[in-house]
């Protein structure tokens, strides 16, 4: 067996069956393996699409997703995949080529330090340098990508890694990582003191993050507010943590999160942050941040724990863990009224806008999105107004179905993450989200989604600007509109149907809803274009403000 | 205001390669500062110890120890308290001594400093000086007004005392 034979042999055993990827000379050996292997390889368009995939795959099922790229160029395309998926912790392994070790460090053809590259960018990586070290290393990529809080680690693999021999001894080889020892119970103490303190605060509030999401604690989190009857605000990465139409969910805080839930967290007097980063987006001005708040906060990462807000509680573990020991603790809690009036205001209040009309306002295509689909039905985001209207209207209701590139921001990132996630969920109907302008960085994925049968949704909400920086300028640089207006938008129906993907462009209100249901029904791929209103701005805080500092208005509904 | 301290860290660290610069490398991207970094190998063959000095207030500290402890090569990070610790650095200084006075002078101060004469040339002298840094910068503010021709410094190490050990 040779370096090739066992690296796949290892993703098997580790419980990876298709893989995302694109070739190239150094990896000749991987993909001459690979041609009798029974790993599905996914051929994509361009590298990036292959890491944002193996991401989408990721968060999709939970499961560690996997790309493949070559040495030099490709593995300088994967890099915004890698820090994409880094950045909102997703487990992914992206595997390297690299030129042979004897010529390593000559410039030769293709080589690019990938290593050095991708050092701040990932969780950790590896490059072995000689092929009875591979199994061992994949062992331990898996392990390092998905426990503790899960991140990307990128094995760079040398020409000659893969073609040597490795030996059956090898492949049982472990790799002793000293170091690596991640805390998952939480502190006993510490528990106990946050439960105290939720049973005599007056007016508490619970932030989920994305980390109950990865740490599939979304079942606790609502069992926990419930018996502690805490109403649940959300960040962006926490969409789907509980479901957005439960009594107690108060929908997505900061920058662009409602107003009912910004007053709500500055006003609480105990905050129990669970796997939340407090990303400057989530907080606004970090000084006037829930500052009359006792904050407890939850995270697998002790780093996280004080990094950007200071807190009183901290709790070291995994989300679902510690949840659980609160349930076992806290039982009928009654925060009465306070919980009430919160909760209420954020049932009454509701986003205004009007209806029919053309062109078609952005709220209105979500409303129609949210009635085409099922909650199992999986949506993928790309960066922008899009996203953030998604974030702001759509109402998620089961974890693990909203994707978004919440920590970098990732233009581009819907396509390819769609396609992740519905090679993850062949049975669920995947839907991506993406602007005009995010969708022309990955539109040759078309292709891919086309090869392989993918029954991808996309829906291009096309209002010819880079929207959300449009709106930036309009709101903050005095309407100077630079470069962000797109002309000529292509026309994306011809686009998708030289792909051999069915598109349409639609106009009139209802027709959005009734085609995403058509194209779900058949179970092929559809390109929905709407031409929007790029007038339409999202009410929002500006950056660095306090989060109650909403400027702009949201339209009557009638 | 913040208070900006200068703290001592020593980390055990895999010995292998790539190690130091992923560390250094934290340390640019977080924005942290490095005012001095040694490495060297410990007592077991594939363990290096670092001791990095670095200025900042409690809260860049703690940062600094726990973005350290995520690093998968870092095996143990500590603070290395100023009164539990013995710091070390040595610095080589070649000084401008064309007289045999001069030579003899800078030899008594050397000795007093417990440093050794390395070389001597007809036109100078080169010593060699290990201590706390304040020592140090001692005698080279004695040796200073010679005239200093090069001169090359140690990042510190340092160690705790007593039975304790990292
Ligand atoms: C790769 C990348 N480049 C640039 C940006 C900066 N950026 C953020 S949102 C945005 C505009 C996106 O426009 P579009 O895709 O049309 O979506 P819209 O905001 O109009 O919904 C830009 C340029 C980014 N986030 N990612």
């Amino acid at each position: 067996m040779n370096g090739s034979e066992a690296l796949l042999k290892k993703l098997k055993e580790n419980g990876t069956d298709v893989v995302f990827g694109y070739p190239g000379g150094v990896l000749l050996p991987l993909y001459d393996s690979i041609y009798d292997c029974d790993i599905k390889h996914i051929l994509v368009r361009h590298e990036q699409a292959a890491a944002h995939a193996a991401d989408g795959y990721a968060r999709a099922s939970g499961k560690t997703g996997v790309c493949i790229a070559t040495s030099g160029p490709g593995a300088t395309n994967l890099v915004t995949g890698i820090a994409t998926a880094q950045m909102d912790s997703s487990p992914v392994i992206a595997l390297t080529g690299q030129v042979g070790t004897p010529i390593i460090g000559t410039d030769a053809f293709q080589e690019v330090d990938t290593i050095g590259i991708t050092m701040p960018i990932t969780k950790t990586n590896f490059q072995p340098r000689d092929s009875s070290d591979v199994p061992k290393i994949i062992d331990a990529a898996y392990h390092i990508a998905s426990t503790g809080r899960q991140g990307v680690v990128v094995v760079d693999l040398p020409k000659d890694v893969l073609e040597n021999e490795v030996t059956d001894e090898d492949m049982d080889a472990k790799l002793e990582i000293q170091g690596y020892k991640p805390n998952t119970n939480g502190n006993p103490r510490q528990i106990t003191k946050a439960i105290q303190t939720i049973l005599n605060c007056k007016k508490p509030i619970i932030l989920a993050g994305g980390g109950v999401i990865l740490a599939d604690a979304s079942k606790e989190l609502v069992e926990f507010a419930t018996k502690a009857n805490i109403p649940v605000a959300t960040s962006l990465m926490g969409k789907g943590s509980i479901p957005e139409d439960h009594e107690l969910s108060l929908g997505l805080l900061g920058m662009h999160g409602l107003e009912s839930t910004n007053n709500a967290v500055t006003d609480c007097d105990c905050l129990i942050a669970i796997g939340c980063r407090f990303s400057d987006r989530t907080t606004g001005k970090v000084s006037e941040f829930a500052s009359d708040a006792v904050k407890i906060q939850i995270d697998i990462d002790p780093a996280e724990i004080g990094k950007n807000v200071d807190i009183d509680i901290p709790i070291v573990g995994n989300a679902k863990i510690i949840l659980e020991k609160f349930i076992g603790e806290i039982d009928g809690v009654n925060h009465g009224d306070w919980t009430k009036q919160i909760v209420s205001k954020r049932w009454a209040y509701k986003p205004k806008y009007n209806f029919g009309c053309v062109p078609f306002k952005p709220q209105e295509c979500i409303k129609e999105i949210m009635e085409a689909i099922t909650p199992e039905t999986i949506v993928t985001t790309d960066v922008g107004q899009n996203q953030m209207w998604m974030a702001h209207y759509f109402k998620t209701k089961n974890p693990r179905t909203f994707i978004s590139s919440g920590g970098l921001g990732t233009m581009g990132y819907a396509l390819p993450a769609a396609i992740g996630a519905q090679v993850a969920k062949p049975d669920e109907h995947v839907l991506a989200v993406a602007g005009d302008g995010g969708f022309q960085m990955v539109s040759q994925e078309l292709a891919t989604i086309k090869e392989y049968d993918l029954p991808i949704v996309t829906c291009i909400l096309n209002n010819r600007y880079l929207g959300m920086v449009y709106q930036w300028q309009v709101l903050y640089y005095n309407n100077r509109i630079s470069q962000t207006e797109l002309a000529p938008t292509p026309d994306f129906v011809q686009l998708a149907k030289s792909y051999g993907i069915d598109a349409v462009s639609v106009e009139e209100i209802g027709k959005l809803k009734e085609n995403i249901m058509e194209a779900f029904d058949q179970g092929e791929a559809r390109v929905i274009e709407v031409k929007i209103d790029s007038s339409e701005l999202l009410p929002m805080v500006p950056p660095g403000e306090k989060i109650t500092k909403i400027v702009g208005e949201y339209k009557q509904e009638e | 205001m913040t208070k900006q301290n200068k703290h001592t860290i020593s980390i055990l660290v895999e010995n292998k390669t790539g190690v130091l610069q992923r560390i250094a490398g934290l340390f640019t991207r977080r924005d942290f500062n490095i005012d001095n970094i040694t490495v060297g190998k410990t007592a077991e063959e594939h363990i290096s110890r670092m001791t990095i000095t670095t200025y900042g207030d409690g809260k860049t500290l703690e940062q600094i120890i726990k973005q350290l402890n995520k690093l998968i090569e870092v095996i143990k990070v500590r603070e290395m308290k100023p009164d539990q610790t013995i710091r070390r650095q040595l610095a080589l200084v070649k000084i401008h001594a064309p007289t045999e006075q001069d030579k003899s002078e800078i030899i008594q101060y050397t000795n007093i400093f417990r440093g050794k004469v390395a070389d001597v040339t007809p036109k100078t002298i080169t010593v060699e000086i290990t201590g706390k840094p304040d020592k140090i910068n001692a005698l080279i503010d004695l040796l200073r007004p010679y005239g200093i021709k090069e001169m090359t410094k140690t990042g510190i190490t340092a160690i705790t005392r007593g039975q304790k050990t990292l």
